[in-house]
């Protein structure tokens, strides 16, 4: 195997001259903000945008005076996707502790804080779900597909600099929403709060993504593509789709922070809710089956269970999933034709995301021994159940005579959290136990005790979570509803919060362990990549640097 | 490794075969697809098909739609034509009721159960709306916000009193609301801060509290007879037509610490309470007076106020 200095370097080749002008024109921009912002939150915002264009062009330059970055088609790029773990250790971390944070608030007004307006509950929570979906999810994406359609196409990653662009300028985007958020700028659209010029900058680093995806699909040495690869290339489309529509908006001056949307009213609803559930479709299921296409089969050494369901529940997945946005609206001022077309693509949805289900459980078919041996395969499979119960909870919430009892209760916070923390958090700290002993190239993980403590203290906390918010999402929708004998609401508003308050700290204290989870597994992973490791795992199937010769 | 369709492995634990392929070691069964997870997927394609068919589904389609922009459907279902109709059946089983209470004094609501019963209902539901955010769900009140189960009284006690003050409010924006206005005695320096010290003293007195000297109480009093007995009485009584609160009880809005007394003087309290005319129909003000006035402390119309004798 080569080392780095023996590995050919790209020089100052066009797309790094193209990634510096790109950092200049920001750079140029947050200084025109700086001066002629007029809005105070924006003038502050062009401070901080400014310092992160000038540290690229700093990092940007000196990668040149280093030759360039490595590109080398002799070896797989692992140093981004290394960057791209610890990222999603980093952003996983911050935004679980961002939601412990905000489920105290909840269960107890007064740690809102009020002398600081940016600890206040409406700044903190899309601070919240910025970071674990955006930042810990999209970050354990794009890690795990740059590792991903490298393998599976046997070849180097496409685009030179790009990927390394792709990374930064996506931690970029995350600093850039977060510190907006608290600072009040908001476009106020859930899971699409940042203001345009955020946008702009992520639409920027996505087409990029989408590039470099393809080129490396182009060049791939395989005859097919890996159906990881199917799911990772629709989540990325999607995505970009998504994200430009639903952002369409005028901003009010070239250097302001705030934008009108290009819809309102009920469209503006229903585009929102389009791009919303899409998100959770494109984002936390098409994106993180492509993971567990991958990492689950390699983990268990075993085949993938079934080529002709992966075909049809992909394309069904991804035809019937886009129009069951709707379903976020019922019994409001969207159609009733719309609504029904909302519900029902969510009942056909339910086999569609059970096809993910069977194929990844299936797939341990011959290797159930490992639940026993190895806990990664054991959250992997958990996860992989997870989604099994929130894709069945999904379609039966989306019948309107349910939600009718169901909408805007903690139901709703509970039926997202089984498929986040058990779905999407599972699947991606098993992709994580995976990636660290062949990225760092160790025999296995430092400790494989503290795995284990891992899975079960954070399922413990799952548990915690979703049952007490069934309970006070039904007990409140029931409360909502009863009216007494005179045909007079039986609860007001306050005792409905009253009746849940004990839900709420339950639900705090499934926070607190699942942070927990998250933090021991943060240690272990700095001892494993300090070099700490004793025991050999068993499991763990050494991943070489090297592509393999043709 | 691009191995093809012929010559493809079995794979030795299911027997079944493999696609061939192989990406990274990954390799694929050609396992048919589970005969369950397809007839359920065509049985909800075919109940979704059937709903479409009977509930209002599609948007306009040639020769479908009809009058309206989209397909009604076999059951001709309208969600809005089902709330605007519970609506109305709602306001008709409560209208024998609000026809009851319209008009109605306080004793005649008293003395028929069956009224009294649904003015409480009406008024509770009415109340746990508007009214508990800031009186609290039990009316039992918060710091600056009055406890409404005491007989304790601002702006006056009676039905007809408690039926104004909803109505107009207590410096809100109504035309006829309530109004009055302590001065902030010590950031308008219209007192020192020892002559506000003093007279908290004083005012602390009243009700049999404080530990002051009798000079203290002296200064006090001479400051209280000029800045405060005009609106709350010489003996501290207060005034309802006013809304200035007697100060000789035990109860206190804003706190009875000697610093809560002294920072209410020095700032002068500006409660707001909304005008709710216009916002709750009538029916439901006289249901939310009556309510207030029956939990507890409500005064009888025309009788003496119970604690200022007037």
């Amino acid at each position: 195997m080569s080392n780095a200095q023996g590995l050919k370097r790209v020089g100052t080749d066009p797309g790094t001259a193209a990634v510096f002008i790109i950092t200049f024109l920001g750079a140029l921009w947050s200084l025109f903000a700086a001066a002629y912002a007029p809005d105070a939150a924006m003038r502050g915002q062009s401070w901080l945008l400014l310092g992160g264009f000038l540290t690229g062009i700093v990092m940007l330059v000196g990668t040149i005076a280093g030759g360039g970055v490595i590109d080398d088609k002799r070896e797989y790029n692992e140093n981004v996707v290394k960057a791209g773990v610890i990222a999603t250790m980093f952003w996983g971390i911050a935004g679980l502790l961002a939601g412990v944070v905000i489920a105290f608030q909840l269960a107890f007004p007064m740690l809102n804080l009020e002398p600081f307006g940016f600890t206040s509950f409406g700044r903190l929570r899309p601070l919240h779900t910025s970071a674990v979906i955006f930042a810990f999810g999209g970050n354990a994406l794009i890690a795990t597909s740059f590792y991903v359609v490298q393998r599976t196409c046997r070849t180097r990653i496409a685009g030179g600099i790009w990927p390394w662009f792709v990374f930064w300028g996506y931690q970029f985007f995350i600093v850039m929403a977060a510190t907006g958020y608290l600072i009040g700028i908001t476009q106020s659209k859930e899971y699409a709060e940042p203001e345009w010029y955020a946008d702009i900058w992520l639409t920027i680093v996505w087409v990029a993504y989408l590039l470099v995806f393809l080129g490396t699909l182009w060049k791939r040495k395989e005859p097919h593509i890996y159906v990881a690869n199917w799911f990772y290339l629709a989540f990325i489309v999607t995505i970009a789709v998504l994200h430009i529509v639903n952002n369409l908006s005028m901003p009010v001056s070239w250097f302001g922070s705030r934008s009108y949307s290009l819809f309102a009213g009920v469209q503006d609803a229903l585009t929102q809710w389009w791009y919303g559930h899409n998100a959770v479709g494109f984002f936390l299921t098409a994106g993180f089956l492509g993971i567990m296409y991958y990492f689950i089969p390699k983990r268990v050494q075993r085949p993938v269970y079934s080529y002709r369901l992966s075909i049809i529940h992909f394309w069904s997945l991804i035809f019937i999933y886009i129009w069951a946005g709707p379903h976020h609206l019922h019994y409001t001022a969207l159609p009733e034709w719309a609504q029904t077309l909302g519900m029902t693509f969510s009942v056909m949805l339910w086999m569609p995301s059970w096809g993910g289900m069977i194929n990844g459980l299936m797939t341990l078919s011959g290797a159930w021994d490992k639940l026993r041996t190895d806990p990664v395969v054991r959250m992997l499979v958990l996860s992989v159940a997870f989604y099994g119960m929130s894709t069945f909870e999904g379609p039966v919430m989306s019948v309107r005579a349910v939600n009718a009892l169901s909408h805007y209760t903690d139901w709703t916070v509970g039926h997202v959290h089984s498929g986040a923390l058990g779905w999407v958090g599972f699947i991606s700290f098993g992709a994580v136990y995976c990636l660290v002993p062949w990225l760092w190239k160790r025999k296995g993980m430092f400790s494989k005790a503290l795995v284990d403590w891992h899975f079960w203290i954070a399922t413990f906390g799952i548990l915690l979570y979703i049952t007490s918010m069934w309970v006070a999402g039904i007990m409140q929708g029931l409360m909502w509803r009863a009216y007494n004998e005179l045909g007079f609401l039986e609860f007001s508003f306050v005792e409905t919060v009253e009746a849940m308050h004990i839900s709420y700290i339950i639900r705090a204290l499934g926070g607190v362990l699942y942070l927990s989870g998250a933090i021991i597994m943060a240690y272990n992973m700095y001892r494993t990549i300090k070099g700490d490791v004793e025991e050999e795992d068993e499991n763990v199937i050494p991943q070489t640097s090297a592509v393999p010769a043709e | 490794m691009s191995a093809d369709e012929h010559d493809v492995e079995r794979d030795a634990h299911s027997g079944t075969q493999t696609t061939g392929h192989e990406w990274d070691g990954i390799k694929e069964l050609d396992t048919p697809l589970p005969r369950w997870w397809l007839w359920v997927f065509y049985a909800s394609v075919a109940w979704s098909v059937v709903y479409m068919i009977f509930m209002p589904a599609w948007p306009a389609l040639p020769g479908l739609a009809g009058e309206t922009d989209h397909t009604r459907g076999l059951r001709d279902h309208s969600e809005r034509a089902n709330v605007a109709q519970a609506m109305e059946e709602l306001q008709a089983s409560r209208a024998g009721g609000y026809a009851a209470l319209e008009g109605a004094s306080i004793q005649e609501i008293e003395n028929d159960p069956d009224l009294l019963g649904f003015v409480r209902a009406a008024g509770e539901a009415a109340f746990g709306d508007n009214c508990a955010t800031c009186h609290g769900s039990g009316a039992q009140g918060a710091p600056g916000y009055p406890n409404l189960n005491d007989d304790v009284w601002l702006w006056g006690g009676t039905y007809g009193d408690i039926r104004t003050t909803l109505r107009v409010g207590i410096r809100a924006e109504h035309p006829d609301t309530r109004f009055s206005q302590m001065p902030s005695f010590g950031r308008d320096d219209l007192l020192t801060g020892s002559e506000i010290a003093d007279v908290t003293d004083y005012v602390l007195s009243l009700s049999g509290r404080g530990e002051a000297s009798d000079d203290v109480i002296a200064r006090g009093r001479e400051i209280y007879d000029i800045q405060c007995a005009s609106c709350h009485m010489e003996d501290g009584s207060g005034d309802p037509m006013q809304g200035a609160p007697n100060l000789a009880d035990r109860n206190w809005l804003y706190g009875s610490q000697r610093q809560q007394v002294i920072g209410i003087i020095h700032r002068g309290p500006y409660g707001v309470m909304p005008a709710w005319e216009g916002r709750l129909d009538e029916a439901t003000i006289d249901a939310l007076a009556a309510y207030v006035y029956l939990l507890g402390g409500g005064e009888e119309e025309g009788a003496a106020n119970r604690l200022t004798g007037r």
